[in-house]
């Protein structure tokens, strides 16, 4: 992709080199003005979570118990000493939310690789297996899809055992059949594709044609879908941890900080106000960032 | 036509016997001893033990097993709830109808508001309206339904004090439930003040569930409308001189509600999944809540049971809106 003249048999060559694919994209994906801000977003959740133990003023769960439910500074009885006020233990709630941004990071990132990666391999062999082996994966994920994604995920987390990491393993497979489907139909439409062919009449082994000739060029949809899951997963491992299915007090992530909230929804608005905020603007700014990368890989559904 | 139907059931059928696989696999793959789990923390004698383990089936081989337990589903026997002691099947048609009055409530009000609100965008594209119709669609899509439910809470039952948090019906009220159906029932009852409180209860519920699937279809009604404003017969209908309105509201868009119909057929699945955090947080007696309850509760039969019937349901829904597709769409017959 980056020097066309070393290959001459290139008709490209004659003509001037076109953009880089990577500046194309982004010339393509800056368009788009919600992205944009959606990226910007996103980069300063990332670098909250990384630097979580440098910004937040206390740790997440020491506990004051000369302060309990303090409201934010702003309101009266408010401090300066706890800007976004404390819970019902005493919990700084601006350190805990900090902390909460690294564990949504780690789950959507751990979620997302755990889907697609497993998502992409059986999608790949669907398209290319022999029909047997196509019909029973396709109709495995058929019955997985006939279950309420929620509702799966927390019967595999009642299997499991309530922990962070089974609701993340819940959610993943829950999420996978999505890529199955997805890289399936992008094989077979490359499969029967002139240069396909040819690399087969070169010799190519199998496996080679599948992951190194075929699926890089089916991999725009799939990072449409991955950016798009990584919300998806986000969002449904705080639902299951406010229900008491994900990560277990006193973990400072954000769905389940809502579910030790909820008995204070009508006293101490703070507490149930900014963890749920702070789910919103991530999987917000994600979403965003998703419509502008699926505008600018798939030219297909681009600016309609 | 019908060979577009027979292929149709022919994966419908696969897919129920994969689900009562996992339904059945479901009790024998939780940890520990499932009679234990069943007799809870007192634990049971020897003799009880074996009695129960004949009375469940455990003392035959596995396949053995799974035969009897398909045999009875379809005599309609999934089991006892082992915390009421009812039939699971008993159970679920009596909460069912209270999860069907809130689904269908939810998906009129997001249609209702999703679709016009989906054709204004499309034709108003890129003005003002479009983007802030659009910029609202995806924070709605993006939204939390679990918090945005305590929200409305918060503001409509704690600080204005309009609507009750929780329940289908004020306390005061007691009449028989011939459908099941509050609204419905209520009305029947002649009560003063019946329906009016059956309303009240369901608006907050309505609105945290709707609040997704209105989101998508408002997308999907201006993706698709885009896509038909710029046909044909969409000009030759403006070039002939016809307002606006009929061109937009009855040209365009009978054409462009087909993916829309499907989307909203579709969601059934989201819904019943919605349902789950939306029941629970206004202790809406229906399905979803139930089968939290009976997670939390170890009640194994009525998870197992449950996990089989929703399915069933979304299945057979996704059926009928496929053939109904079909039949709109000869394009998806052939396919």
């Amino acid at each position: 992709m980056t020097d066309s003249a070393s290959h001459p048999a290139s008709p490209a060559s004659t003509q001037k080199a076109p953009p880089s694919r990577l500046r194309e994209f982004w010339s393509s994906f800056k368009e788009n003005r919600g992205a944009v801000i959606g990226l910007i977003v996103f980069l300063g959740f990332l670098f909250v979570a990384i630097l979580a133990p440098l910004l937040a003023p206390y740790a997440p769960d020491t506990q004051y118990r000369d302060a309990q439910l303090v409201p934010p500074f702003w309101q009266e009885g408010g401090s300066t000493r706890f800007l976004l006020g404390t819970d019902a233990v005493g919990r700084d709630l601006l350190s805990r939310l900090i902390y909460g941004a690294r564990f949504s990071f780690f789950i959507g990132l751990l979620v997302v690789t755990l889907a697609t990666s497993l998502g992409v391999l059986l999608g790949v062999i669907a398209g290319f297996a022999p029909r047997w082996l196509d019909t029973l994966i396709m109709r495995l994920m058929d019955i997985v899809l006939s279950f309420p994604s929620l509702l799966l995920a927390l019967v595999l987390v009642a299997i499991l055992g309530p922990s962070l990491l089974n609701a993340m393993i819940a959610i993943a497979i829950v999420l996978q059949p999505h890529f199955v489907r997805l890289t399936r139909a992008a094989v077979l439409t490359e499969r029967s594709k002139d240069y396909v062919i040819a690399a087969r009449v070169a010799g190519g082994r199998p496996i080679r044609i599948m992951f190194r000739t075929v699926l890089p060029n089916c991999l725009a949809p799939i990072i449409v879908q991955a950016a798009l899951s990584f919300s998806t997963a986000v969002l449904d491992t705080a639902a299951l941890g406010f229900l008491g299915m994900g990560a277990q007090p006193p973990t400072p992530e954000w769905g389940t900080m809502l579910a030790e909230a909820r008995e204070f929804i009508l006293s101490a608005w703070w507490v149930v106000t900014f963890p749920g905020l702070c789910i919103l603007v991530t999987v917000l700014a994600i979403n965003l960032m998703g419509d502008g990368l699926r505008d600018a890989l798939d030219p297909k559904l681009k600016r309609s | 036509m019908l060979s577009f139907l027979i292929r149709r059931l022919a994966t419908f059928i696969p897919t129920f016997i994969g689900v009562t696989v996992i339904a059945f696999a479901f009790i024998r793959l939780l940890p520990g001893d499932p009679i234990l789990l069943l007799a809870g923390e007192r634990g049971v004698s020897a003799e009880r033990y074996a009695e129960l383990q004949h009375q469940f089936g455990f003392d035959q081989p596995v396949w053995r097993q799974y035969i009897d337990y398909v045999i009875g589903i379809f005599h309609g026997d999934l089991g006892t709830s082992f915390s009421t002691k009812r039939p699971v099947l008993d159970e679920f048609m009596q909460l069912f109808p209270a999860t069907v009055e809130l689904g269908l409530c939810a998906i009129v009000l997001a249609t209702l508001i999703g679709i016009p609100a989906g054709v204004i965008a499309a034709v108003n594209r890129g003005k003002f309206f479009d983007q802030a119709l659009m910029s609202s669609a995806l924070v709605g899509y993006s939204m939390p339904i679990f918090w945005w439910a305590l929200l409305l809470i918060i503001v409509f039952s704690g600080t204005l004090g309009w609507t009750p948090v929780s329940g289908r019906m004020g306390l005061q009220y007691y009449f028989d439930t011939p459908t099941g159906f509050m609204l419905i029932d209520s009305l029947l009852s002649g009560q003063s003040g019946a329906f009016r409180s059956a309303v009240s209860h369901l608006i907050l519920p309505t609105i945290a569930l709707a609040t997704i699937p209105l989101a998508v279809i408002a997308r999907q009604t201006r993706s698709a409308m885009l896509e038909v404003l710029g046909e044909d017969y969409v000009r030759t209908a403006r070039a002939k001189g016809m307002s606006p309105l009929r061109v937009n509201g009855v040209h365009a868009l009978r054409n462009a509600l087909i993916p829309v119909v499907t989307v909203i057929g579709l969601s059934v699945g989201t819904l019943l999944a919605g349902a789950i955090l939306t029941e629970t947080i206004f202790s809406w007696p229906g399905i979803g809540k139930w089968m939290v309850d009976s997670i939390f509760r170890r009640d194994y039969q009525v998870v197992q049971g449950g996990l089989l019937l929703i399915a069933l349901v979304v299945m057979i829904v996704n059926l009928i809106v496929d053939v109904l597709y079909g039949f709109i769409n000869p394009k998806i017959r052939k396919g």
